[in-house]
């Protein structure tokens, strides 16, 4: 048994750090989210040449092939630093290639994609279909060369970015995946809680290739999606340790009543059981990405997946709720870093469903 | 024991219920259903409706526009407000220098301002708060001194919620800074925000709305017949005024208006398994339980209200549990909002009239952020603890 990174996994995760302390720093990131794209072209060319972009992809197409816990460093750096690059929505649609699609169209997407050229987004969620991942009305029609898509899709994170969508769609044979071009969609974007991009996309006949069996994408997604679930876990851990870290520098300098405040024992109890919940998280996030490198059955990698994310979700809730109230009122602030980290937090205790929904896919995983 | 509402009390009511139902603006209607921000002219607007009715100041004295209401017919009339989702009061006038004025205030004082504030010809703030002066409230350091018949106002103050509508903030401020007991040297001042010397700036909240401001006071001339009560008894005011903020933190009435129509979007809105999400056991529990809360929180009010309309005296520290529970209350419904709309809820700043965004769903976001500063505004429920652990348990 072995809870620490590898030599160069723990090399990756400081140079990343690193790099996102010097520039990424909260008044840079405050400048990008401001900007029109709201990213950055620069940073995130700079991701793609430390490797980030090629990370979980295999070398045949220039990646590294690594996998989740590879990733879990790079995920806690931006969570730390509120990273809002389309990073993981790239990363599902090139995973959603490289699981379902064909060797042509690996090579088309892929390498581009490793090297930085092109970003991806998955349009999945739709109106109704809450954290339901097999509910997609979108359908796809056999057209004269490939397929035409219709279908409406909500909150695709990365979507204003995105070059191509990886979009889910129903045809007589089930659900099925298909790659399609995003100047062929109607995108209306908009900034998240959050501050991310996001956008709801309406496709009216958009031209579209299939990506994988038609009719068989539910395996496929549900692989992504616990992939990209088991990141944001560690995503979450790199936030929260920020509000704690940030949250208990306040109560050493806080003055009021002629002490500080972490001299008050029930705001110590408070701070403490911020500081658990942050450890729990963190096992559970190492939980999470080691079951979704291990290859076992499906069954055993949603039950992780669905214990990590009930625990990171409320710890998200307690940590984030907790850090602005012992703030007082400058926690509320625009101005302090802890707000931003407030939102990211409330996000992430939603993304990819929030602590019921998986209650009840653990409840019922455990009864199948 | 009888739980029940009288029949005149009842008949009281429905006829506040159907008045507020014929004269609430259409436009403030929706303006307050949609969470949108309201300017200096709408609050006044309805401040004027009300005054125009006699209603717009229960609580005071007949001779100055009191109601002559007794306690539960005021309550029912704040809960019926919050119920129809009427713009709120201005409460810094109303609620805190009003009544400020009608104990301690001069008869100069009252005839000057008191009309002035119940017609709603000034919009008021509050000037108590200070960068280093939060929960301890009596470490503020603006200084007051005095110059012939004026004082001169150095400082600042933090956290003014819309100082930028004001004309007049009430300010403690420091008029004797030798004093080995702090709250001794504290005077309450009152303050035309239009004196030279006066910068108001606004500090964002992570909503991006504009709500709370730093007001800074640069050599500002305050004349002396503007010193409430006397000079070094600001301490005194302020803990009776105190007392008055908090009597009004439960919002039940906003909270079972937010309960019905949680209740009405859940059951329409499909779950995962496609059926109404009020039909899923666990989000319906979780429903439950805020309700029983908001019970819980109601008719502990109703049982203060009853000891105060027979004692007639207030009910002292466990007013505390009121800002307690109902700011948690309130908390509790906007994060089960965001859960009930789900993914949907990411969006931040939907427009309130845009097709793809229900009513419900619009602005949701920016309000579970907003919302947490119940929990920390008129006197963090941390202190609102300490005040029942000390003043009611004697710990």
């Amino acid at each position: 048994m072995n809870f620490d990174y590898n030599e160069e996994q723990q090399l990756l995760a400081d140079s990343v750090r690193r790099f996102l302390a010097k520039d990424y720093a909260f008044e840079a990131r405050k400048k990008i989210v401001a900007s029109k794209e709201g990213w950055s072209a620069g940073i995130w060319a700079q991701l793609a040449e430390m490797g980030l972009t090629g990370l979980p992809f295999s070398p045949d197409h220039g990646g590294f092939g690594g996998g989740a816990v590879d990733l879990m460093g790079v995920m806690e750096a931006a969570g730390d630093a509120l990273l809002v690059e389309p990073y993981l929505p790239t990363l599902m649609g090139g995973l959603l290639v490289a699981r379902a699609g064909s060797v042509a169209q690996k090579k088309a997407i892929l390498p581009a994609l490793v090297e930085g050229k092109l970003k991806l987004a998955f349009a999945h969620t739709e109106k109704g279909a809450r954290y339901n991942l097999a509910k997609v009305e979108a359908t796809a029609k056999k057209a004269a060369a490939g397929w035409e898509i219709t279908g409406d899709k909500r909150v695709v994170l990365g979507a204003p970015a995105a070059d191509k969508l990886v979009v889910s769609a129903k045809t007589e044979k089930g659900l099925s995946l298909f790659v399609v071009d995003s100047k062929d969609t109607k995108i209306k974007p908009y900034v998240t809680l959050d501050e991310q991009r996001a956008g709801d996309v309406v496709l009216k006949g958009a031209k579209g290739e299939l990506l994988g069996a038609e009719g068989g994408a539910l395996p496929a997604i549900e692989e992504v999606v616990d992939f990209a679930t088991a990141l944001v876990c560690a995503e979450a851990v790199g936030a929260m340790k920020f509000a704690c870290d940030t949250t208990l520098e306040y109560l050493k300098t806080r003055k009021q009543f002629g002490v500080p405040i972490g001299t008050f024992q029930a705001l110590q109890h408070r701070m403490v059981d911020m500081y658990i919940a942050h450890e729990q998280a963190r096992s559970m996030a190492c939980l999470a990405c080691s079951k979704v490198d291990a290859n076992a059955d499906a069954k055993e990698r949603a039950r992780a997946v669905s214990a990590a994310k009930i625990k990171i979700s409320d710890n998200a809730r307690l940590i984030s709720q907790e850090s602005v109230q012992l703030h007082g009122g400058m926690g509320m602030t625009e101005e302090l870093k802890v707000s931003h980290t407030f939102r990211r937090l409330t996000v992430i205790a939603q993304q990819f469903g929030d602590a019921d929904h998986h209650l009840a896919r653990f409840a019922e995983l455990d009864r199948a | 024991m009888d739980l029940n509402y009288s029949q005149e009390e009842s008949a009281f009511r429905d006829e506040i219920r159907g008045w507020l139902k014929a004269n609430l603006p259409q436009d403030l209607r929706d303006k307050m259903a949609n969470h949108q921000e309201l300017s200096r002219d709408d609050l006044l607007r309805w401040h004027k409706i009300l005054a125009k009715k006699g209603w717009v100041a229960p609580a005071w004295p007949k001779e100055w526009g009191g109601t002559g209401w007794n306690v539960v017919q005021r309550y029912i009339f704040e809960e019926e407000c919050g119920y129809a989702g009427t713009p709120p009061i201005v409460s810094f006038s109303m609620h805190m220098c009003g009544p400020v004025l009608l104990r301690f205030g001069t008869e100069a004082q009252k005839k000057k301002f008191l009309p002035r504030m119940y017609n709603g010809e000034d919009f008021w703030c509050q000037g108590y708060s200070e960068p280093g002066s939060g929960s301890d409230l009596a470490s503020l350091k603006t200084k007051a001194e005095r110059q012939g018949d004026h004082y001169i106002v150095n400082g600042q103050k933090i956290w003014t919620t819309l100082g930028h509508y004001g004309d007049w903030i009430f300010c403690l401020v420091r008029t004797d800074a030798t004093l080995s007991k702090r709250q001794e040297g504290i005077s309450f001042l009152l303050i035309d925000m239009k004196t030279p010397g006066i910068t108001v700036r606004p500090l964002v909240l992570m909503d991006q709305y504009r709500e709370v401001n730093e007001v800074f006071f640069d050599n500002v001339k305050v004349p002396a017949e503007n010193l409430v009560y006397e000079e070094g008894k600001g301490w005194t005011v302020a803990k009776y005024l105190l007392g008055h903020e908090r009597m009004n933190t439960g919002r039940i009435g906003a909270s079972k208006r937010e309960l019905a129509k949680l209740k009405d979007f859940a059951a329409k809105q499909p779950g995962d398994d496609g059926q109404p999400l009020i039909e899923d056991a666990r989000f319906r529990d979780r429903l439950t339980r805020l309700e029983v809360e908001l019970m819980a929180l109601e008719i502990t009010n109703l049982r203060f209200l009853d000891q105060m309309r027979r004692s007639g005296q207030p009910p002292g520290a466990d007013v505390s549990m009121l800002k307690i529970k109902g700011t948690e209350i309130q908390q509790g419904l906007t994060e089960l909002s965001m859960q009930a709309v789900g993914p949907l809820a990411q969006p931040f700043r939907p427009v309130a009239n845009d097709p793809d965004f229900d009513q419900f769903t619009a602005g949701l976001a920016p309000r579970y952020c907003n919302f947490r500063k119940t929990t920390i505004y008129a006197g963090s429920n941390e202190i609102q603890r300490n005040i029942i652990s000390k003043m009611t348990l004697g710990l």
